[in-house]
Formats: structure tokens, sequence, C-alpha cells
């Protein structure tokens, strides 16, 4: 049993594990709808073998440690689910097996379980996936009705969309980053619902338009392609692996976007949002203690 | 350390964390680390065998110095017998048997052999060698496996197996490094001898 041992004042809430990651998937939803009304039946395939893999994964670590089995809290659900999500459509469906395994078993579990992993699981499992397996990691279909067409990203062309197809999602990309309206609707829930606060995204978009007009590139086009707003709104916004205070919040979201656009600008990939945030997750420690939380009832030298 | 080494019991690879660099540098198939493992093995019994012959009349501080001067003179043997034999694999070794120069295990294991007595220094020098020498030929046969699909060159694995190329790679070794140090701590448990490392 794990007590809490914060300072008074304390407000009893109905927020628990399974309450945030029920939110997280009701957020995720229109994203899932766009990916299968754009890229049809095998982005549903590679949702299901994704999210069914990771609980499974789940389940077999947390029996193999002797350890309480805690599926039901939805977060293996999730982050197979935000996995898939971060899939090229016509992906392999092992490869979404495997990124579930590492993610679940190699990111979380030998970390602790959740709440103990240093980066996002989905996040680092698609960096192997892509260290791994570019050929299929990179392998981009246009959304064209039934039959898939090999494509480029428009991060390599960014002239060939205008914005209002880059906002709607209809280009090649992972299955749930090319609509942005989807993600929009699903980060508006998380707002609402207050699952999440507007620091990180906000902050995070900021910086990638921000650098990305400095580097010399087209800010809209630069925050609507990509998976930059998908990060933002699912993956940078990870309890477990972003800063509590929110001025350190949005330094490190502000870090992500400027590793993001520097990455798209300078670097070998095509995309950096994934380093982007999975180096920031790793400053988080170093940001929390840069900004501790003031103690109730005591003044700002005693925070010190 | 105590002369407990053992190529099972207190491997200076998995428990002490020795010689760990090329460890995730070269070890990408079987025989780069097999080859690396008895390379550095043999410095270390050679300096050992010195170090056990003469240490004992070094005081404490001259110790770390004439280690890593022998070292490094067998460092370069060990060089020049990759070069000579088996030139393929120096190459791909590249620039870490030069570097056997600075080995932790053999610094720290040659600076312990001094004054231990003859036997002891080489007996612990050989121990230590062939458990750094087993560990990097199996940490190299997983990599090449997974990296590879081959086990020492040969295709074990079907055509159709994608190389998870990550395995191959610096990170993907150090990453299969840590759960080879946790596994061994799991099988053996954990400081034996009552003591965590070197």
């Amino acid at each position: 049993m794990k007590l809490n041992l914060n300072p008074a004042p304390h407000v009893h809430s109905r927020q628990d594990t399974r309450w945030l990651m029920g939110n997280v998937l009701i957020a995720l939803l229109p994203c899932c709808v766009a990916g299968v009304v754009y890229f049809g039946v095998p982005a549903l395939m590679l949702m299901a073998v994704s999210m069914a893999s990771a609980v499974l994964f789940e389940a077999l670590w947390q029996k193999l440690c002797g350890r309480k089995l805690l599926i039901a809290d939805g977060s293996a659900a999730v982050t197979g689910l935000i996995l898939a999500l971060n899939l090229p459509p016509r992906a392999p469906w092992w490869l979404a097996v495997m990124g579930s395994a590492f993610a679940v078993v190699i990111v979380k579990g030998l970390f602790g379980g959740l709440g103990d992993n240093f980066i996002n699981p989905a996040m680092a499992a698609r960096a192997l996936l892509l260290a791994s397996w570019p050929k299929f990691m990179t392998a981009w279909t246009a959304p064209s009705g039934l039959d898939a067409v090999t494509s480029a990203t428009p991060l390599m062309t960014p002239a060939a969309w205008t914005p209002l197809e880059l906002f709607l999602g209809r280009i090649p990309g992972c299955i749930g980053e090319t609509c942005k309206l989807a993600i929009l609707a699903g980060l508006a829930w998380l707002l609402i619902t207050r699952t999440i606060k507007w620091h990180i995204p906000v902050a995070m978009m900021a910086s990638l338009c921000l650098f990305s007009w400095i580097f010399g590139k087209d800010p809209v086009a630069a925050a609507l392609s990509g998976g930059a707003l998908f990060g933002a709104a699912f993956m940078a916004t990870d309890y477990v692996t972003c800063p509590v205070h929110p001025a350190a919040q949005m330094i490190y979201a502000a870090g992500a976007g400027l590793v993001a656009a520097v990455i798209r600008s300078y670097a070998g990939y095509p995309e950096g949002v994934t380093y982007g945030i999975l180096l920031m997750n790793a400053a988080a420690p170093l940001l929390d203690k840069c900004f501790r939380r003031r103690v109730y009832g005591h003044g700002r030298e005693a925070a010190k | 350390m105590d002369g407990k080494h053992g190529i099972l019991g207190n491997n200076p690879l998995l428990r002490l964390g020795l010689g760990i660099c090329p460890a995730v540098a070269v070890t990408t198939t079987a025989l780069n680390g097999l080859g690396m493992g008895v390379a550095t093995a043999g410095a270390l019994l050679l300096t050992s065998f010195v170090m056990g012959l003469i240490g004992g009349a070094l005081n404490e501080k001259a110790r770390f110095a004439v280690t890593l001067i022998l070292s490094a003179a067998f460092a370069s043997v060990a060089q020049m017998v990759l070069r000579g034999w088996f030139p393929a694999l120096n190459d791909s070794l590249g620039v870490f048997v030069p570097l056997i120069a600075v080995s932790s295990l053999i610094l720290c294991g040659g600076s312990e052999a001094a004054g231990r007595g003859f036997g002891a220094a080489i007996a612990d020098g050989l121990v230590m060698g062939i458990g750094y020498a087993v560990a990097m030929t199996l940490l190299g046969a997983v990599r090449e496996l997974l990296g590879r699909g081959t086990a020492f060159g040969a295709a074990v694995l079907p055509a159709a197996y994608e190389p998870l190329l990550l395995a191959a790679l610096p990170a993907g070794g150090l990453m299969l490094l840590g759960i080879a140090m946790g596994l061994y701590n799991a099988v053996f448990g954990r400081g034996r001898n009552g003591k965590e490392g070197a």
C-alpha cells in the first residue's frame, strides 16, 4: 500500500488511473475513426492487434513478476492504441506486436510498471521500430479508398498539400496523426474534462512553429504536418513522464518542440517529434528539481 | 575483490561491470565477441602473470602505473597477433584492440593481482578472462541472432525473419547488456561474497 504524504489541504477526487485512461481512450476515438475512414480496415486491424498484444504482454509480465494483475486500469490498452496510431497504416501486424512488447515489458515493466517508467512507452516503442525496421516504418500510403498508393510523407514535400488538406488529414502519414481536426477534438475533450492542462500542448506547438519559422520553414505547414499535434496532445502530456510544475511543463514542451524543429530542418530524419519528446522525457526529473512545488502555508523562501 | 571471481560466480562483465565499453561497441556478432573476449583475456592473463611476479615489490601507488604500462604492452601484443593471424577479425574490431590497453578489466585485475602470490594471480586472471570471454561471446551471439538472424555467420533463422537492427547498434547493445546483467543477477544471486561490485 502506498501512502500519500502531501501537505494539507486535501481535496477528495474521483480521479483514478481507470478514470484517466478511460478519458484518454475517449479522446483518442476521433483519431481512430479518422484513421479507419482514411486508411481502411488494415488500420483497424492494426489497432486491435496492438491493443490486444499490449494488454496480453502486460498481463504476462505482471504474472511473471508475481504482481497484482492491473490490466483493468486500461493503461496498457492506451499504450497499445497510441502505438498503433503512430504506425504507418500498412505496417505488418508483427510490428505492432513487437512494439507493444517493447513498450510494456522493457520500457514500463523493467522500470517498475506504470508510474515508474522514465520515458513514454509508446514513444520509445516507436523509436525502437523506427531504428530496427525503417523500411516498414516509413512505407507511407496515401489515403485513397481501397487501394494503397505508396507516397512520400508531407514532411518531405511540404508544398504538395494545402493547409486545409493537412488539417483534414487526407494525406499520407501514421494512422492517427494525419487528421488534425480529430486530434483537436480529442484534445478539447481532455481539456474540458481537466484530464490535462493546456500548458504542454500549447507550449510545444508554439515552440515548434517559432523555431520552424526561424529555420526558414512555413510555421503553419510545420504545425499541421507530421506527428507534431498528435505528440503534443497525447504523448508529451503523459503524466508519468512530464514534469509537475506548470512552468517546468512549459520549458519541457518548448524543448520538445525545439528538438523536433531542429531534427526536421537539419537532421537525416524527416520527423523529429519522437526524439524531441523522448529527450525531454529524460530531462523531466531535472526540471522537477528546478521547480519545486511551494509547500502550502509556507512562504516563498521556505520552498527554496 | 577477494579471489572468488569465477566464470559463473562473479562474472567481470555481468556482475562487476568491467570492460563494458568494448562489450557494447564490438559484440555485434558472436565471432567479434569471442575475438575481443579472448584478446582481452590473453592480455589480462599476461598482465596478472607479470604483476604476480613483481607486484609484491611495488608500493601501492606504483602498482597502477606499472599495470597500465603492462596492459599497454600486452594490448600491442594482442594487436600484432590479431593482425598477423586474423586480419579480418582485426579489421572488424578496429580501434577497440589497442584500447585493450586501458580496459578497466585489466587495470582492475592487474592491480589486484599484485602481491597475491604467483599462483593466485594467474588463477584469478585466467578465471576472470574466461568469464569475460564467455560473457562477450554470449552477448555477441544474442546480438548477432537478433540483429542479423545468423549464428557465427551461418543463417539459422528463416529468411522471412526481419532483423531487429537495433540489436546490432550500440544502443541496443547497451539495453541487451543491461537485460543480461539483470538475468545474471536473478539466476546467480546478488553479491554472493557479500560485496557489490569491485
